[in-house]
């Protein structure tokens, strides 16, 4: 269609450009893109969530879920392929969000995004307890399949690179258009005002309970993606700083466009890495304070850097 | 009834550290509608400048029984120096954002302030054991207790007392409730909002420290213990109604003695008591008992 | 002319304080209704009880002979009652066009989509022509913060008329609205009104203008209800000028028209 054809070449643009690169880079530069891809896709629901007003401090929830989902299926179950088990996340991201959701959908603000956080939590407590699961060391994944197709190892790091190109490319596509759609729209109105979008004939909790659910998704997407790429999930998957983390890159990129995500999500992962191995006392103080330096000067994301402001727009 | 007795007081000794944890929480959200997510962070302040004393303390052999107020002492004094630099450093400049905002801000200092923690006291864990054990243990009705609980106890008792006569029969008292009531209103009648605000925070964090310090005894201090306070004394104080002090009593007391049923008898189920009590509460009220939503007006 | 909107007994009290009582009203198809009454007599607390947003203590509504009590807004809004607000309820992020395709979208809709674009050129231009209609095209792509106060009053309304309804409740229209405005605005609202063929119920304290505009005048004292006749009739009605018109007039006088101006969080 007309009105999404300049960006949907943008994103194929990009799409084989990332081909291209994962075909010449050094391995650890293509894991760290599959895992900024990865995380970038929790990040867009979390957008989704901001969108509309809402800050959840408890996406982590839904990401570990994911990759525990990709985990089990593969190491207890022995369902190996890759499609499948990136299925079987979502799904199950789904449906406990559809069950937490109905209490959710009604809380706003500070109570949405501490009952968010709580409930992660739960999931945290409940994995170091489980045994079985590996405790507080989780396990690792070993095999995966792709329609009966088992890569080596050697070639693995390479397919699961692909396999997040092409998740992120149906998802910022996707997404893009659910942005500028009618139930996109209906976010904003909700952030704005909620008695109006109530007195249009819409009721704002079941259009929250959609995002929700849709935010868990994408985030049962990317700890899958994530699973199946590290090979390894942990209970530290669900704590509060993983979270915290999408929260990060989510007002790093802000809300205006998919493509900031991604972008945000990269340069996170990277800094990431680097900081983290520099300082790694003073790796949380970096980001808090990153964290108020964003919200004091660029409370729209990085991406308000490249955009003019809208002619006749307001100061706010 | 052994069973029962022993559930009873567990629950009244978590009861009491509970609402020693979310008392700060609540106040410093009715008063500034400001969700404090660094308040874990007092009480490990509070924790860390507590253990630290007693390891000095005890290891230069001064009268034992003066530390329990030393140390409480040390508590607080942490509580309000990381009070008065989180007010006066960062959130000055941000009031009049909206509450989502300011969750983000305090999340910002939480982050800032775990690695301060671990910039000032290392990553190794401390013990501050003794005040713990000197006070020794009791027994009563073919039940053991520790008696530094009842100093838990005690001291919970007398903050809340504190706070109830503080608010409820000082000037001083009486002018925060107005700002929680109405702010607007009473920032029209000329109520000096700055000097409140500061108040309020500093008295705030310096609670979550001495919930932090009078725990500090009884475990190991490491890195992390904040975080799990702040989402608990969130549970507790929704359950009453955020920014509620009785509210906050009453989820610490509910809370407190689910809990401790769930431990003395299905233990595995310990978490999600806490957690349940929360979900079931707001099913019912979505606001907390002591808080009724009311409708915008338009 | 049949009768759409009818109340029996509609009551609604707030701990001891009444806010309205024994109701009875009823409004026929599109005729023009105002309501005049002190601050406090209970005129926007009867738009919210029609329209659900309260819920009466006692009483019933019947809208095109269904009862509708207990309905939601959503519900409300969409079996065809408006209105409008005393503060303009807006998106103030998004601009005035936005505004309106979203409030078309929304209102028009049964399912959400998800992925067809918003803005179509075809439902732009239906906005733009709803802008036009109530003569704030030039606002078309300012966003809401920067709108002066009667041009968000228009908005208001044209966002209450995006679905087409049978029966619209304004609630003071012309509130905040400079003087040498108020008539220009009334006679654009009232032009869009009478297009549409729905029927009306304002919320006014300027008599030159409920005398107007208006076939039928309910009068609202403390909750009740002094008179309910033809606009001449009630306005020269004893209570009535005793009561309400006399408070109004004596508040132009002083020149202090209240006006609350809670802007939405």
């Amino acid at each position: 269609m007309e009105y999404f054809r300049r960006t949907n070449s943008f994103f194929a643009a990009a799409f084989v450009l990332l081909l291209a690169v994962g075909l010449m880079a050094p391995n650890w530069f293509s894991y760290l893109t599959t895992i900024s891809l990865a995380k970038a896709l929790v990040v867009i629901g979390l957008v989704i969530l901001l969108r509309a007003g809402l800050v959840s401090f408890g996406q982590g929830l839904y990401y570990c879920l994911g990759g525990y989902s990709v985990g089990i299926a593969g190491h207890y179950l022995q369902w190996t392929d890759g499609f499948l088990v990136l299925l079987i996340a979502m799904v199950v991201s789904g449906i406990v969000a559809a069950i937490l959701g109905l209490l959710l959908c009604r809380y706003r603000e500070i109570f949405f995004a501490m009952l968010t956080m709580a409930f992660s939590m739960i999931l945290y407590g409940i994995l170091v307890k489980s045994v079985g699961l590996g405790s507080t060391d989780g396990f690792n994944i070993h095999s995966v399949s792709f329609f009966g197709w088992e890569p080596g190892t050697d070639k693995l790091g390479l397919i699961v690179y692909f396999l997040a190109c092409l998740a992120a490319l149906i998802v910022a596509v996707l997404m893009h258009r659910y942005f500028h759609s009618p139930v996109g729209f209906a976010g904003e109105a909700i952030r704005e005002n909620e008695i109006r979008v109530e007195y249009l004939g819409v009721s704002p909790n079941r259009i929250i309970f959609s995002k929700y659910i849709l935010a868990a998704v994408l985030a049962g997407a990317g700890g899958g993606l994530t699973a199946l790429a590290s090979g390894h999930v942990d209970p530290e998957m669900a704590y509060w700083t993983t979270s915290g983390e999408f929260v990060f890159v989510a007002l790093l990129s802000g809300t205006a466009h998919v493509a900031a995500v991604f972008i945000a999500a990269f340069l996170f992962e990277i800094i990431r890495t680097y900081a983290f191995d520099l300082a790694p006392y003073n790796w949380q103080m970096i980001l808090g304070a990153t964290l108020l330096l964003i919200i004091f000067f660029l409370p729209k994301g990085l991406w308000s850097i490249f955009t003019i402001r809208r002619a006749g727009g307001g100061v706010k | 009834m052994d069973t029962l007795l022993v559930i009873l007081v567990d629950g009244i000794v978590y009861s009491s550290w509970l609402f020693l944890v979310a008392a700060g929480l609540t106040l410093v959200y009715g008063v500034m509608k400001i969700l404090n997510m660094a308040h874990g962070s007092m009480y490990a302040i509070g924790a860390y400048s507590a253990a630290s004393f007693v390891g000095w303390y005890f290891s230069a052999d001064y009268v034992p029984w003066a530390s329990y107020f030393f140390f409480i002492g040390c508590a607080l004094a942490g509580g309000v120096i990381a009070g008065l630099l989180v007010e006066r450093g960062v959130l000055r400049l941000m009031y009049g954002s909206d509450e989502v905002v300011m969750i983000l801000v305090t999340y910002g200092v939480l982050l800032i302030l775990e690695d301060v923690t671990k910039l000032i006291w290392g990553v190794d864990a401390y013990f501050a054991y003794q005040p713990y054990g000197l006070l020794g243990r009791t027994k009563v009705m073919g039940i053991t207790f520790a008696n530094y609980d009842l100093y838990l106890i005690g001291v919970s008792v007398t903050v809340g007392a504190l706070m109830w006569y503080g608010l409820n029969r000082t000037r001083n008292g009486k002018m925060l409730r107005a700002v929680i009531h109405d702010r607007e209103i009473s920032m029209a009648m000329g109520i000096n909002v700055t000097r409140t605000f500061i108040i309020t925070f500093v008295l705030g964090s310096a609670l979550g420290a001495l919930a932090g310090g009078l725990t500090a005894p009884a475990l190991s201090v490491v890195p992390g213990i904040g975080i799990e306070i702040i989402i608990l004394a969130f549970a507790v104080v929704v359950i009453g109604g955020l920014g509620s002090v009785e509210g906050a009593a009453v989820g610490a007391i509910l809370v407190g003695i689910s809990r401790a049923i769930a431990v003395h008898t299905f233990p595995e189920i310990e978490l999600f008591v806490i957690y349940g009590v929360m979900a079931l509460v707001l099913s019912v009220r979505p606001r907390g008992l002591f808080v009724t939503a009311t409708a915008r007006k338009i | 002319m049949s009768v759409i909107l009818k109340t029996k007994n509609l009551s609604k009290s707030f701990g001891a304080v009444t806010a309205a009582a024994n109701i009875n009203v009823e409004i026929h198809e599109r005729e023009i209704v105002g309501v005049i009454g002190a601050n406090g007599a209970g005129k926007t607390t009867f738009i919210n009880m029609v329209t659900g947003y309260l819920k009466p203590s006692a009483g019933e509504i019947d809208f095109r002979n269904r009862n509708i009590l207990g309905l939601s807004p959503r519900h409300i809004t969409k079996i065809g009652i408006s209105r409008s607000f005393q503060v303009p309820q807006l998106f103030s992020e998004l601009t005035a066009l936005e505004n309106i395709v979203i409030a078309h979208r929304l209102m028009k809709a049964n399912r959400l989509e998800v992925q067809a674009p918003l803005k179509t050129q075809s439902a732009v231009d239906a906005a733009r022509g709803s802008l036009a209609e109530f003569g704030i095209a030039d606002y078309a792509e300012a966003q809401v913060t920067a709108l002066p106060q009667g041009t968000r009053k228009l908005l208001d309304i044209a966002m209450a008329m995006a679905g087409s309804p049978d029966l619209l409740l304004l609630d003071e229209p012309t509130s905040g609205v400079a003087m040498e405005e108020k008539f220009p605005l009334m006679d654009t609202v009232m032009e869009a009104v009478k297009r549409s063929r729905a029927a009306c119920l304002f919320v006014e304290h300027d008599m030159e203008i409920v005398a107007r505009y208006t076939d039928r005048v309910l009068a609202f004292y403390d909750g009740h209800i002094i008179a309910d006749a033809p606009t001449e009739e009630a306005l020269s009605n004893k209570e009535v000028r005793e009561y309400v018109i006399g408070t109004e007039l004596h508040r132009e006088k002083e020149g202090k028209e209240e006006r609350t101006y809670v802007e939405s969080p």
